[in-house]
């Protein structure tokens, strides 16, 4: 009851506020891509709107609503949560900042980081002062990620990385990479990796962007020639950076899953059809919207429902696997469906949403591919031989 | 709403029911009634009416154990893992809904015998080969001071061994449809059994100008649904938490198969194309996990606007027991198809569960409708 009491009166505060303080222009939801906030050191704001609604929000913690206010966050419960989240949709609020650090880096070093760690690189991620990219993949080891060849020596007082990544989504945007480097050559393959942070602007980076076949470039090659790293810049144990890697994956999984309301505008599929010149008069279009409705009502109940069970302290654990698969695999139709209901209207590449549908053919490739996460649910869910 | 996550007492009510089904009621069961032309055990009911099951919805007050929707969920699932053959879906969950929604002396004392495990009920709506509560034509003609039931009912799951049934008929030219509760030995009702290939208990019922009173309307003339429809979708949900538990007992089979199953020197399992086949089937029933145990949810605590939660959750559970149990005969090879192994019995089922009370095509047209298509 008093629980009950608590979250109406956190509500009725943070409504009076996000309403006095969320700028108009930033009331237009996720309107697409551009609208988006990334942060870090060469950001230009869309706006001067955009910038007040990150310091506004930056200041109460609501940038990372669920971090701790030690590392910038606002130390909301899920409940809370739950209830910013309604609110911000409430006002069609957009998401004031939006960043790898807030996804994947952050969790990562809530859970491995030293004291120190946590106080100098969290804070930054929160007030959107320093934009992170994530190094992991490279051209020999894409799924077989612990093949990893980057090469990363003790000098005594610093590391020497050489070696190259590639895929890194915004690298040539980014201020830092956390990155997967081998530190121990003679070891068994997941036992000889170290997780590193490295400053983008030190001697020896480059980048090279890669165009998609959606026709934006945001990611790119990256190279390290005789990168020297101070030693505080590992995180977790060193050769131990597996672990690390494994439960940064895991949240970058429930990311990327819970990102097809997003991709697809979160719109429901019977306005979608209503809008098209066909209609809802075509059958089989008819027939895959009505299943496809069906799937992703069931799906967004899912992910509620493993939000609630991490709450309760059952973890998530490797059923992250099946939500990014089925939620990546849904946002592909999803989008297969919004092609369709257009017809050639979204031919046109200045439409919008041709780029939209062929970018939601990497959800299920980036962040593993939709057959290693089959691989993982057959193996440490189902326990299947082999 | 309570949480997505089942709470402690459903899981202690999950692993009572898994405990005593597995002894009571495992597939063999069903197997020995069909083998000696039964289709249900009234042992097992009287058992089940003991531990409360038979009362689940029933209210304290009229004797029952008032456990509520999420509960009967829990109990449905269990159920469906062994194909468990039981008057709970007609009796328990349609019926009693039904009945809790009219406080009179009638229902209650009704309520009671439901409860006890003295008084079994079947419901009575389809005319055509499709679940169409809107198309009925039995008819209900006034005359003097009641009605004359005039027709025919159609896949009467529970029928030729309840005693009672509620009947949906015909009152006005117009849309008026008014349920009917009336005893199976009135005169001019008759039964004709329909042999289904679940093994379970269906019936033809044909109505020859049977009479009825005012006292046998359950609710008021004209007026069915105010009645009928919160029972309806507490029957879709009991009956979708079946499917899934159907679902995962056929599941649980061919995993186990997996394992145990050699060719060309290894288990089957070792093969990546079945393995990706049983785990994407792993990741379609969590995703309908979910949808059942929100539909309790719904009809626990916001029971007059379930129906979006109720379809989602049939339409999900037809639509995963299906593949449910193709996946299972393809991936048992030639032994899948034989009678004298389990899996057949739950594709049988299945295909008579996916048509009882609503098709996939009508519960995806509800959602589609409350979505906004
Ligand atoms: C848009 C986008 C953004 C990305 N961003 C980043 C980033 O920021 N940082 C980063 O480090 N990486 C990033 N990636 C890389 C991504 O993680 C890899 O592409 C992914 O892990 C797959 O590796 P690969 O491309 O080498 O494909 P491969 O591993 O070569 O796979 C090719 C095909 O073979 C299949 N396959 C491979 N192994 C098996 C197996 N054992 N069983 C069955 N099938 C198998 C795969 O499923 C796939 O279909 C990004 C990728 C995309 C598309």
């Amino acid at each position: 009851m008093n629980g009950h009491l608590d979250l109406k009166d956190f509500r009725e505060k943070l409504r009076s506020w996000l309403e006095q303080n969320c700028p108009e222009e930033m009331r237009d939801g996720a309107a697409g891509d551009d609208s988006i906030c990334w942060g870090g050191k060469n950001w230009n704001f869309t706006s001067p709107a955009q910038k007040t609604w990150l310091d506004r929000c930056a200041e109460q913690g609501l940038t990372v609503p669920t971090w701790p206010k030690a590392f910038g966050g606002a130390g909301l419960s899920r409940d809370q949560e739950k209830i910013f989240h309604e609110e911000m949709r409430r006002l069609n609020a957009r998401t004031p900042l939006q960043s790898f650090g807030i996804w994947m880096l952050g969790p990562a070093l809530l859970q491995f980081g030293t004291e120190e760690q946590k106080l100098r690189y969290l804070p930054p991620i929160a007030r959107g002062e320093v934009r992170w990219c994530q190094g992991y993949s490279e051209p020999g080891a894409g799924s077989d990620l612990a093949g990893l060849q980057t090469k990363c020596e003790d000098k005594g007082d610093h590391w020497l990385v050489n070696g190259q990544k590639v895929w890194t989504s915004y690298a040539d945007k980014a201020d830092w990479i956390f990155a997967l480097v081998r530190t121990d050559r003679d070891a068994p393959k997941h036992k000889g990796i170290s997780f590193v942070l490295i400053d983008m602007e030190s001697k020896g980076v480059t980048t090279r962007p890669i165009r998609l076949i959606s026709g934006a470039s945001p990611f790119c090659e990256t190279f390290f020639d005789d990168v020297q790293v101070p030693k505080d810049q590992v995180v977790g144990t060193v050769n131990r950076g597996w672990d690390v890697a494994k439960y940064l994956l895991t949240h970058e999984r429930e990311m990327i899953s819970a990102g097809g309301a997003l991709m697809g505008g979160g719109r429901a599929l019977g306005a979608v059809l209503k809008e098209s010149e066909t209609g809802l008069s075509d059958p089989i279009q008819l027939s895959e919207a009505m299943r496809l409705e069906v799937d992703s009502l069931a799906f967004e109940l899912t992910l509620e429902r493993f939000k609630d069970q991490a709450e309760s302290g059952q973890g998530v654990g490797d059923a992250s696997a099946m939500l990014k698969y089925m939620g990546t695999e849904l946002n592909k139709r999803r989008l297969e469906m919004v092609m369709a209901a257009a017809g050639s209207d979204a031919l046109d590449w200045n439409d919008g949403r041709a780029p939209n549908w062929l970018r939601t053919k990497a959800n299920s490739i980036e962040g593993g591919t939709s057959e290693v996460m089959l691989s993982i649910v057959s193996k440490r869910v189902l326990g299947l031989p082999g | 709403m309570t949480k997505l996550v089942r709470t402690e007492e459903e899981t202690l009510l999950a692993d009572a029911a898994r405990g005593f089904l597995g002894d009571a009621a495992p597939v063999s069961h069903l197997r020995a009634l069909r083998d000696k032309g039964e289709t249900q055990d009234s042992d097992l009911w009287a058992q089940m009416a003991q531990m409360g099951w038979a009362g689940v919805l029933v209210p304290e007050t009229c004797g029952g154990s008032e456990m509520g929707h999420a509960a009967a969920g829990v109990l449905a699932e269990e159920m469906g893992k062994t194909l468990v053959t039981s008057p709970f879906l007609s009796t328990a969950v349609i019926a009693a809904t039904a009945l809790k929604q009219v406080a009179n002396d009638r229902s209650k004392e009704s309520l009671k015998q439901i409860a006890q495990g003295t008084m079994t009920y079947a419901l009575a709506i389809d005319e055509s080969s499709k679940f169409q509560p809107d198309g009925t034509a039995l008819a209900a003609h006034r005359e003097g001071n009641g009605f004359r039931l005039e027709g025919q009912k159609r896949f009467v799951v529970d029928g030729g061994t309840s005693d009672r049934v509620l009947v949906l008929a015909r009152t006005g030219d117009d849309k008026s449809l008014t349920l009917f509760d009336i005893p199976f030995d009135r005169s001019g009702v008759s039964r004709v059994a329909r042999p289904m290939i679940d093994s379970r208990d269906a019936v033809d019922v044909i109505f020859d100008r049977v009479e009825a009173t005012g006292d046998d309307i359950l609710g008021s003339v004209d007026d069915a649904m105010t009645v009928l429809k919160p029972a309806l979708e507490a029957g879709q949900a009991a009956l979708a938490a079946e499917m899934a538990g159907l679902a995962s007992g056929a599941f649980e089979m061919t995993v186990t198969y997996l394992k145990e199953r050699k060719q060309f020197g290894v288990p089957i399992g070792a093969f990546q194309a079945l393995q990706h086949r049983a785990a994407h089937l792993w990741c379609e029933t969590e995703v309908t996990t979910t949808a059942i145990l929100h539909a309790g949810r719904k009809l626990d605590e916001d029971p007059g606007n379930a129906t979006l939660a109720v379809s989602l959750a049939k339409a999900r559970a037809i639509q995963t027991a299906q593949l449910a149990v193709r996946e299972g005969v393809q991936m048992h090879g030639g032994i899948g198809m034989t009678d004298a192994f389990d899996m057949g019995f739950y594709m049988k089922r299945a295909r008579v569960a996916a048509e009882w009370l609503g098709d996939y095509g009508y519960h995806a047209a509800q959602v589609a409708k409350l979505r906004g298509f």
